[in-house]
Parts: structure tokens; sequence; C-alpha cells
């Protein structure tokens, strides 16, 4: 079992990023985890460079996806909705539909935000995208508001936190294994 | 049960959709306003009725057949915000009783979609038997029912920006069954 974190934040010091790491140390034993590198390289998606072989970063990016078993995104929140250059990857990885490794992908969703609300809205964006690419989308979620005042002095977070963390990602593994497929 | 001379069974044989000339087929409000509709290709259907008069109506289909004009929106209908078509690939639906009086055609039964299962009546015509080119005999059925689609866990939605949501939630089913006798 694979989990993929996606941090839709750039920048070397990103609560975002800071959070999936912190989720990877509260994953139930025996699940890899895996932090995307490289989002930063993805093209602008333009349907000209849409084809086989794929642009390499691109390419990068389809293999991430599809070499996870589920996967954890962490979004910021721009204006409202989700980084633009998040959503460009999930549009490059959401083609071509018929073989997209997002189609049927489990996916969790969480946010961290400076403000109070923890980027709600920007995951209620990430949803939407997600469920129209075809991805299978957990229940549970996480919003941690205030994200600049929640890391102790070695950089973790508190137990409550820890604890919600630790349910969603049960919730998304065990989402993700096969063997709970229902006939 | 009625004392009148119309037939109230089902003919005693099992009967078998003919796919060619058998159809399944959906139809749901979109933007308010339009109706959609939908089908679902690959399924079978069999009705079968014992000498003592009782029947049974099963019918199976494949979620994968459910097409429509764009593709964008048939990978988004077999996506898990729909049908979840890895999950669950097929629709089922299985009578409990059914009851014949003439031509009219009353089935209660249980529906079972994306993995959620529920009562379901169904009404509709019966019609036949009569003779095929190829001297079987076939019936016609003509069969509607009416869903909650979020009861069975599709969801999806999107509010419009002048009020109301894109997709209605009462979906209407309909199959127009040719059967021959096995």
């Amino acid at each position: 079992m694979v989990v993929l974190g996606i941090s839709g934040s750039l920048r070397a010091d990103s609560h975002n990023t800071r959070l999936l790491r912190a989720a990877a140390r509260e994953l139930p034993e025996g699940v890899e985890f895996r932090l995307l590198d490289g989002l930063r390289d993805v093209p602008p998606y333009d349907e000209d460079d849409d084809r086989d072989p794929a642009p390499a970063a691109v390419a990068r990016l389809r293999e991430a996806i599809a070499g996870a078993d589920a996967l954890l995104i962490s979004t910021p929140e721009y204006n409202s909705s989700i980084p633009g250059q998040l959503k460009n990857a999930l549009d490059w990885a959401s083609r071509p539909r018929e073989t997209s490794p997002l189609r049927f992908k489990t996916v969790a969703v969480i946010g961290a935000s400076t403000g109070a609300f923890g980027a709600v809205w920007a995951q209620a964006e990430l949803r939407k995208v997600l469920g129209a690419s075809g991805a299978r989308v957990v229940e549970g979620d996480l919003a941690l508001g205030h994200a600049h005042q929640k890391w102790d002095e070695g950089g973790l977070l508190d137990d409550d936190v820890r604890g919600q963390l630790r349910d969603l990602l049960s919730q998304l593994v065990a989402e993700a294994r096969p063997a709970d497929i229902a006939a | 049960m009625t004392t009148a001379e119309q037939t109230t069974v089902v003919p005693t044989g099992t009967w078998n959709s003919d796919p060619v000339h058998s159809s399944f087929g959906f139809s749901v409000k979109h933007m308010v306003v339009a109706t959609f509709r939908g089908s679902l290709t690959d399924f079978d259907a069999t009705l079968t009725a014992a000498e003592d008069g009782t029947a049974r109506l099963e019918a199976t289909g494949r979620v994968a057949s459910v097409v429509t004009a764009d593709d964008n929106l048939t990978g988004h209908i077999q996506s898990p915000d729909f049908f979840d078509a890895e999950r669950h690939p097929e629709v089922r639906y299985v009578s409990s009783a059914i009851a014949v009086d003439g031509e009219s055609l009353v089935v209660q039964g249980e529906l079972t979609l994306k993995g959620v299962t529920k009562p379901l009546e169904l009404r509709g015509t019966i019609v036949g038997p009569a003779a095929g080119f190829d001297e079987g005999l076939k019936l016609g059925v003509e069969l509607e029912g009416v869903i909650d689609r979020t009861a069975y866990g599709l969801n999806w939605n999107a509010p419009l920006p002048t009020g109301g949501f894109a997709v209605g939630n009462e979906v209407k089913l309909s199959a127009h069954l040719e059967l021959g006798k096995a």
C-alpha cells in the first residue's frame, strides 16, 4: 500500500507540505508514504502538447499517481479556490480519461491556511475537480486553520490534530484496499 | 384475485430477453426544464413462470454499457460521483411478487444499484404470447418505475446560477422487453 502526498503549495516552508509530512507519521503500519516532487515542473496544459509521449514532467506526474494506491492532497486556498499549479497538474493527470491514473483513484483532501477556516473553500473546489476526474474522494477531511500557530518547537502538531489525521488516513487506507471492494 | 376471463398469470415457461429488440432506459430532469435520456444497452432479463402460477423476474445490467453522446459525460457517469462502475459493475432487479390482470402487470421487487438494495415497484403491460418467425413464442413486456437516485448514493449535482440544480434526483426507469421462450 502506497499513499502519495501532493501538496498544492510550492514554497519550501509550506504549511500544507508540513501537514503532509505530519500525516506520513500517522499512517497505519505497513503503509508507505511518498511525497510528490516536481509539481512546479508541470507545464501549462495545452491540448496540442497532450500527446504520446507526454512532456517528461507530465509523464512523471502520471506515473507517480498510477504507482500509488491512494492520494492525500493538501491544498492552500488562493482566492477561495485551489492554486493554479495544482489544478493544472490535475487537468494533465485527468487525461485521457480512459487511461487517467485519477480514474477510480481513492483520494483524501485536506488543507491548511493561516486564516481561520483551513482552506475549506479550496477543499470543496478540489473535491469537485477530483470527482469530475473520476476519482473516489473519501468523505472525511481536515481543515487546519491558523496553521502558523499549530506547530510546536519540534515541528509537531498537537494530539487532537494528529488524532484527526489518523482517523482520516485509516478511512483512506480502508477505502483504497482492494479487499474491501464490494461485489 | 380476479374471477374475470382475463389472464391472471404469466404464461408458463422461461422467457429470456432478446438483446437486439429489448431496451432499457432512464430519464432525469436536466437544467430544471429539460429531460435527459440515457440507456443501458448491455442487460439481460428473464421472466420465469411455474405451472402453479408463480412467476419471477430477474434482470441484470452492466453499468459499463451506460453511454451518452459525450465521452467526458460517459466517463463522469461511470465514476464514483455516479455509478462507480469499478466497484459496482452491475445493477440488478429481482422480483418478489408479480400480479397480472389482463395486459396489466405490476411487479414488486428489489433494485440493487451501487451496492444499495431497496424495494421498487414496476408497473406496465404484458402482451402475448405470440408466434415469432422462427416458431418461437414471444412475450412483450413493458415496465416503468421511479427511483430517487440519491437513495442509492448517486449524489452528484451542481447548483445553477439562477437557482435549482443541474440534475434532478427523481429518475424514471423504463424497460421495453421482447422475451423469447427458452
